[in-house]
């Protein structure tokens, strides 16, 4: 087990030298050498050598009989007893998957009493089983009790892959259940398949703020599970027609996962659309020069029904709430509009909305990153752009 | 009170590019740094105990060059530091980090809050901290903006999508937190002097009495399988011409492409 260089492949291109984040490969005689002191087994180095020369072998210690798991489950998060969004794309995608697995899909849907009214939702989003369990301790989402009754099904009826949205809950809520089941998870993916010789679930994901992608499967754990960014799968048309079956579990939650209690939500007014959840985000930047030339902002967001986002500099500088923060240490969003103002595009803004469908940069500065990014740029002044756009999209919209 | 806290080594981002002729990403002499919600985590453990006193420990798992972090973090106050280090735990995934940092918290053994930052800026997964509250059996307060302490329970602001949660948990209990809960501190001259003659405690797996079989790569469900660098975006288009022409031709384009 571990990694090695096979030396008669290896001809010495020193390509992989700069690819490993510790440093650990050199060159001598024109080969490769790994000093394991420093390598951490990583995993960049054999996608970085056209010549295979890099082979990392690993023993599987658990193998689990991975006949005995079958389907895709969805856990359908909910807030304030309404299924969000989120769940839905996950629906959309699992069927996608389902029919490469040949199996169903189920979602897992948890909540107080009067969550019973989302079901007939979320089969018509795509759900072949809803496993139900409600009782008070669940109405709103906490980790330990939540943790449990999913771990209690999963170890019951044996999925062969869990996705949840990569959302605070989800996250929250996936990485407990992992590490109590020892399944293994992948964070934040942006794209699922099912590799056709194995079946195996090859789940894509953005690491170093999006600068990299890896791919990443599960070969001998069950099941296989995956967060997943909201807004990147798309959701399947609703059919209020679909019916399927309903599993009645009773939830057993013990005494010791009550230990957190639940104080009080504090909601932000100023957040009319929620972010993760928007088709398009207006975001603005320091070069809005302003706190109060964040209006421009909203009136653009108002007309064509976005959300508002901000760079860190200007959350920083108290013009807006922390909520609104997209980039690395606010939000990761993927909507399909994302139109930047006044933002320079520091490489952590970028990293929190580079995978936008379309952006649009409007910057008075032709060398700010963002244009790099974009995909329509504006050279100009926010202050005479924006309004003339908001103006123009308004006509237009009626 | 004692308070123990997680934190990773990693590559500065800003500093990483892309080779355009490979497409590979060159991390060489990119700096290494505390991860930096890491920063808030110790800044965070500082606080408390400036607050409440008691003594505040910082782990972490990497290769011997991870030992740096370590000092980093003496220079700003830290008591005592360990660095857990082995071939063994190479590879690793997220399960087998838990696993480990977990085993090395039940070695040193009192302690009434884990701290962790809410994930590390090279991997993004969040999942670390979790995960090692779920090993020691204790709970997790994820995302926390804002902390208060009173007679053995501790009130937590969580940073929300939308909202913030005021939860109350009893400890000992794990917390994530985010970069807003403050802001950290620079070291000091006299830590810094400190850190430069600091002896690293290093623990490998024997010391944790860890199961080989959760550790390093073999504990680890995952594995990477491929590290591409996503296509360029590219095709970027400046729209030209007087601000009335260019706002016409976006709206043209958006409208064409059905956005809004």
């Amino acid at each position: 087990m571990g990694i090695r260089i096979i030396k008669d492949k290896c001809i010495g291109c020193k390509v992989c030298v700069p690819v490993c984040p510790t440093g650990a490969i050199t060159i001598v005689d024109k080969k490769a050498v790994i000093d394991l002191d420093k390598c951490t087994l990583c995993g960049a180095c054999p996608s970085s050598c056209k010549f295979k020369a890099i082979e990392i072998t690993k023993e599987e210690a658990h193998v689990v009989d991975k006949s005995k798991y079958k389907g895709i489950w969805v856990f359908a998060e909910q807030n304030e007893s309404k299924v969000q969004g989120v769940a839905y794309e996950l629906l959309g995608e699992a069927q996608k998957l389902a029919k490469d697995l040949n199996t169903k899909v189920s979602a897992v849907l948890l909540g107080g009493p009067d969550i019973e009214g989302q079901v007939n939702d979320v089969f018509a989003y795509g759900a072949d089983v809803i496993y139900l369990a409600v009782a008070p301790e669940l109405k709103h989402y906490s980790t330990l009790p939540y943790t449990r009754v999913i771990s209690n099904l999963i170890e019951e009826y044996k999925p062969d892959i869990v996705i949840f949205g990569a959302t605070t809950t989800g996250r929250d809520l996936a990485s407990r259940i992992a590490a109590r089941i020892r399944a293994g998870l992948t964070a934040d993916c942006t794209g699922l398949s099912i590799d056709p010789k194995e079946k195996l679930l090859l789940q894509t994901r953005p690491a170093f703020g999006g600068n990299i992608m890896a791919t990443i499967t599960c070969r001998s754990h069950r099941p296989q599970m995956s967060t997943v960014r909201p807004k990147v799968m798309r959701k399947a048309e609703p059919d209020h027609k679909r019916k399927g079956e309903i599993v009645r579990v009773t939830p057993k939650i013990e005494k010791k996962d009550l230990v957190t209690e639940l104080l009080e939500v504090i909601k932000d007014t100023t957040i009319k659309v929620n972010l993760a959840e928007a088709e398009i985000i207006v975001s603005g930047g320091r070069g809005l020069g302003a706190p109060e030339n964040f209006k421009l902002v909203e009136e653009l967001a108002g007309v064509i029904g976005g959300a508002v986002g901000a760079s860190r500099a200007t959350v920083d500088a108290g013009w807006i709430s922390s909520h609104h923060q997209v980039g690395q240490t606010g939000k990761t969003v993927c909507p399909k509009l994302y139109i930047a103002c006044g933002i320079s595009g520091a490489i952590q803004h970028l990293a929190g909305m580079q995978s936008s469908d379309i952006i649009v940069a409007i910057n008075k500065d032709p060398d700010a990153p963002i244009f790099k990014v974009a995909t329509y740029g504006i050279v100009g002044n926010v202050f005479e752009v924006l309004p003339k756009l908001t103006k123009r999209l308004k006509e237009l919209r009626g | 009170m004692n308070i123990i806290v997680c934190i990773k080594q990693v590559p500065a981002t800003t500093q990483v590019k892309i080779n355009p002729e490979t497409n590979t990403l060159i991390r060489e002499g990119v700096e290494s740094i505390i991860n930096p919600f890491d920063e808030n985590a110790i800044e965070t453990a500082l606080q408390l105990k400036e607050k409440h006193g008691g003594k505040v420990t910082v782990i972490t798992m990497g290769p011997p060059q991870a030992a740096q972090a370590l000092r980093d973090a003496i220079a700003l106050g830290i008591d005592d530091v360990i660095l857990l280090s082995d071939r063994a735990f190479a590879g690793s995934d997220t399960w087998a980090t838990s696993y480990t940092l977990a085993s090395a918290i039940r070695k040193i053994g009192q302690f009434d809050i884990v701290i962790c930052g809410k994930q590390a800026i090279d991997g993004d997964t969040a999942q670390v901290g979790p995960g090692v509250g779920e090993f020691l059996q204790i709970p997790q307060v994820t995302f926390a903006v804002g902390i208060e302490m009173n007679d053995g329970v501790m009130k937590v602001n969580r940073l929300l999508e939308d909202t913030n949660e005021v939860v109350r948990v009893k400890l000992p209990a794990l917390i994530t937190v985010v970069k807003q809960i403050n802001t950290p501190r620079m070291p000091s001259f006299k830590g810094k002097i400190k850190a430069k003659s600091a002896t690293i405690t290093t623990w490998g797996a024997k010391d944790l009495n860890a199961d080989e079989n959760n550790i390093g790569l073999k504990g680890s469900p995952t594995s990477v399988v491929k590290i591409f660098t996503p296509p360029p975006k590219g095709g970027g288009e400046v729209l030209s011409g007087s601000v009335d022409e260019a706002v016409e031709k976006l709206v043209t384009k958006l409208r064409d492409r059905k956005v809004c």
